[in-house]
């Protein structure tokens, strides 16, 4: 394998733009490229991840190609799937050898629509969707599960969401975040029982950038360079029945192959959108319980869907760049209850 | 487990989802010209294009655009079809004309139908004028124009607009 | 490329209107198990699975390989979704390809569909977001406007559309999958066809399918071994442009030109119309072979039309074009890539049945989306590159 390394990283989050696709898009992307210290037009490769269902409009991606710098013509994919996976393709690209660096972007607007409802229509279209059950109250039946399966409470959830919402005072980036008292937090009406408003994630509007380059150019760009030493996903049954929704089978295997497990890790940013899938993915990825879980507040303070998984991997590597820890495990996911993952271990030199 | 009689081939479920789309920065500007019978259009800086309606950058270069620029509302056919398709969503009879007008002004053509023309005199460069709706009508909609009609004036050659075909 | 990779198994679905004797875990599976019949494999044999179609409204299900990962044998595997517009038949099997090219699995299920039949697709391609009026009614309102520039420019007879979609239709006869065929079909029948879209006629344009076709890759040691004799993978290119610029030419976009040439780069080509014995392309819609001949470096521009008028497309041609029948013929949009590219694997692996072309060796798979924006490609060769 190549040793690929991440360049430059650059994101917005807004609880709801008032910008279109293309105007909030664009900055971005500039500033990741500024920061990368490559012209666009040096950049070899070009991968994308969005959704037509969330931006309510086919073939949504297409038009985002006015902001990202298409002209000359460039060698291009798109996935239907969060910019991690998008990542994965690129780097994919650079190890066949064809080209040597890549810009990953992906773009999420879940406030035109009612986000929980939208997300429904993944379920299965013949036996479920009918019933049209929302994804909160999808996940409110794992975190039953799961609370009943690991003896964890109430108050073990509140208490990730109360640290996520502290960390996330130091991301200017993150939407909701502040100090908030435990004892409050429990005192607040359930949402989709045992799940409080403050256990699901806040969703928000924004773009993440990414520019990923070969060994070589790599560490020409980079004061202290990133390395991407294992990146892997999997994915589960989708039948909530079929499998067993208090563990991520999936994400195990991910972090399995992507080396998690190799050498000490010193934090995590997990795509974990609601508290009680935190618990399951550090089980799942066989982390520390006193392991630093995200730093940067996570997908719970602000879940740009579909850029949030990228972010997750994003914000490790900013924080690894700036000589804040050396080995860092970042991960994204897909679909109901940690259906898909993508498990991706970075290294600081 | 196979019983051919019973077999369910298809259900019907209904899916219903309500957007509130976003236009955008560029796009409420161009939105709030159609209300007052303008057409306005923009450019990342001087001399660049004039998109029309924006979407927010110049393609070309990827710069955002900056400047609002007014065009006129009489443009050239640069290419056309006759539509004989029905569509639930189109309010058009059949058949009707479905033209790219290249707005005076503007650096790239917009979609729009051709209306008061016989259909085997529709040509590549007529020229062509948008005909507004009633002023109580007027919406930051595109459908403010109720759609273009032929003027006298004489036709531009193909190669005068090739560049925007 | 570092690692070579062979086509060693493909399956197609019988193309049709409505498959509604399959639910969508059902057509996925008739071509994935074919595909793996073909290479006298199972599902346990493959590492990852890549899989594409074109927008989830189609079917109205969001993220739907997510909902069919256990009925295509992904489960625990790596799954990628890919959407690249039109062309997302062929850059699905090229992001598979990747993989097998970088080195990171050995064998690899790639898959396209469509279920049209699901929802409803003209509304899904013509949706009327507000502020603006829908004026142009799917595909074909799109694409006819662009034709008639292209007949501006070329001076191109008013029947080359009407021959192109006749010796289509009748390569289609020949194609036990293909959706749409006419027993009889001739030259009065599509001159007399509806006008639907000015210039395009009802039977010059593809119709409404249901489908999937699904390809097995697999790294070279292992595509040795095949049972059947593997299609090379010799080339691969993707490029994407903007959709409306000044300047822009939509007719013959640079994207598709470049893509095209860095292709024939890969793969030592010189002379594309000699050295390439046949090629399945992309064309919904009569008139677009014309315009791909010139595109793809086979026809100097404006003269790709005299392909069509010579005879040279022909099955018997010098340089065969859509002998499936095409997307004129069977067009289930998410497959419809794949589908040309795995015409074109069938070709040199000598599995086209009746509509196999004598000899051919080395043959080109395209596929192209969006405002023809979104170009995917891919050489095959009986030969090791």
């Amino acid at each position: 394998m190549r040793n690929v390394g991440i360049v430059s990283f650059a994101q917005s989050n807004a609880r709801a733009e008032v910008r279109n696709e293309v105007e909030f898009l664009l900055p971005v992307v500039k500033e990741a490229v500024a920061r990368s210290g490559m012209e666009r037009t040096d950049i070899e490769f070009t991968c994308s991840g969005s959704s037509d269902f969330l931006q309510g409009q086919p073939f949504a991606f297409v038009l985002a190609l006015d902001g990202v710098g298409a002209w000359p013509p460039i060698k291009e994919s798109h996935v239907e799937m969060d910019g991690a996976f998008a990542l994965y393709e690129a780097w994919v690209k650079i190890q066949t050898g064809e080209v040597d660096s890549a810009i990953i972007y992906s773009f999420g607007k879940t406030s035109p629509g009612d986000l929980a409802e939208v997300v429904a229509l993944q379920l299965d279209p013949y036996c479920v969707t009918q019933l049209w059950p929302d994804a909160d109250s999808v996940a409110g039946i794992q975190a039953r599960l799961f609370l009943e399966r690991s003896g964890k409470s109430e108050r073990d959830l509140a208490e990730i969401a109360a640290r996520s919402r502290r960390d996330a005072q130091d991301n200017p980036h993150a939407v909701t975040k502040g100090d908030f008292d435990v004892e409050k937090l429990l005192a607040e009406p359930y949402r989709t029982s045992p799940l409080r408003d403050h256990d699901c994630p806040t969703n928000t509007d924004g773009a993440t950038v990414m520019v990923i380059a070969a060994e070589e150019k790599a560490r020409e760009l980079s004061k202290r360079p990133v390395w991407i030493r294992g990146i892997d996903h999997r994915i589960d049954p989708p039948a909530l029945g079929v499998r067993d929704l208090t563990s991520a089978p999936s994400a195990e295997l991910a972090a399995s192959k992507a080396g998690v497990g190799s050498d000490k890790v010193d934090f995590a940013e997990l795509d974990a959108p609601y508290t009680h899938q935190e618990l399951i993915l550090r089980e799942a990825l066989g982390l520390a319980d006193d392991l630093r879980v995200n730093p940067s507040g996570g997908s719970l303070c602000s879940r740009t869907l579909f850029s949030c998984g990228l972010n997750r991997i994003g914000d490790a590597f900013e924080r690894i760049a700036a000589g804040d820890g050396d080995r860092a495990v970042a991960h994204a996911t897909q679909g109901h209850c940690l259906q898909q993952n993508l498990v991706c271990v970075l290294e600081g030199e | 487990m196979s019983d051919e009689a019973n077999e369910i081939k298809a259900i019907v479920t209904p899916v219903r989802l309500d957007y509130d789309f976003t236009a955008g920065l560029a796009a409420t500007q161009f939105l709030r010209g159609l209300e007052q019978k303008k057409i306005i259009g923009a450019r990342s800086g001087p001399g660049a294009p004039v998109m029309v309606p924006p979407r927010g950058a110049d393609p070309r270069t990827s710069e955002l655009v900056t400047e609002s620029v007014e065009v006129s509302d009489k443009g050239t056919v640069v290419t056309y079809s006759v539509i004989r398709v029905p569509s639930d969503n189109i309010k058009f009879e059949l058949p009707y004309v479905c033209i790219n007008v290249l707005l005076d002004g503007a650096g790239v053509g917009m979609f729009h139908v051709l209306q008061k023309c016989p259909l085997d005199e529709v040509r590549i460069g007529m020229r062509v004028q948008a005909k507004w709706v009633s002023d109580d009508q007027l919406s930051p909609n595109v459908a403010s124009i109720d759609y273009f009609e032929p003027i006298d004036e004489p036709d531009v050659t193909y190669e005068q607009i090739r560049e925007n075909t | 490329m570092a690692n070579l990779c062979g086509v060693v198994g493909i399956g197609q679905t019988k193309y049709d209107a409505k498959r509604i004797d399959v639910s969508m875990p059902g057509l996925l599976r008739e071509a994935a198990l074919r595909a793996l019949e073909d290479a006298q494999l199972t599902f346990a044999d493959v590492d990852a699975v890549v899989i594409g179609k074109a927008p989830d409204m189609f079917e109205g299900v969001m993220l739907p390989e997510n909902y069919l990962a256990d009925a295509i044998g992904a489960t625990g595997k790596p799954l990628l979704r890919v959407h690249t517009a039109g062309s997302v038949g062929g850059s699905t099997a090229n992001v598979a390809m990747s993989l097998i090219h970088a080195g990171i699995h050995d064998r690899v299920l790639t898959i396209s569909w469509e279920k049209q039949s699901e929802s409803n697709a003209m509304w899904g391609l013509t949706l009327s977001p507000p502020f603006s009026v829908a004026v142009v009614a799917g595909a074909g309102g799109y694409f006819a406007p662009l034709i008639h520039a292209y007949i501006e420019r070329s001076g191109a007879p008013e029947d080359t559309g009407i021959r192109t979609a006749l010796k289509d239709r009748k390569n289609a006869l020949l194609n036990p999958y293909a959706h749409l065929k006419i027993p009889d079909i001739d030259f009065e029948q599509i001159a007399n066809s509806p006008m639907l879209w000015d210039p395009i006629r009802y039977l010059e344009s593809c119709p409404s399918s249901d489908g999937a076709c699904a390809m097995v890759l697999a790294k070279e040691d292992l595509a040795e071994q095949a049972p059947h004799a593997p299609a090379w993978v010799h080339a691969t290119a993707m490029r994407s442009e903007p959709n409306q610029f000044p300047g822009r030419d939509a007719v013959n976009p640079q994207a598709g030109r470049d893509a095209a040439r860095d292709l024939y780069k890969q793969a030592g080509i010189q002379n594309p119309r000699q050295e390439i014995d046949c090629a399945e392309i992309y064309v919904p819609f009569s008139w677009f072979e014309a315009m791909w001949m010139e595109n793809l470096g086979f026809a100097e521009e404006s003269q790709g039309w005299k392909m069509v008028y010579e005879g040279a497309t022909a099955l018997d041609g010098d340089l065969p074009v859509n002998m499936s029948g095409g997307v004129l013929s069977s067009n289930a949009i998410g497959a419809s890539g794949m589908i040309r590219y795995a015409e074109a694997a069938m070709q040199v692996r000598g599995q086209a049945g009746e509509h196999q072309v004598d000899g051919a060796r080395k043959t080109l798979g395209h596929a192209y989306g969006g405002g023809s924006q979104y170009f995917s490609m891919c050489i095959f060769g009986a030969d090791k590159p």
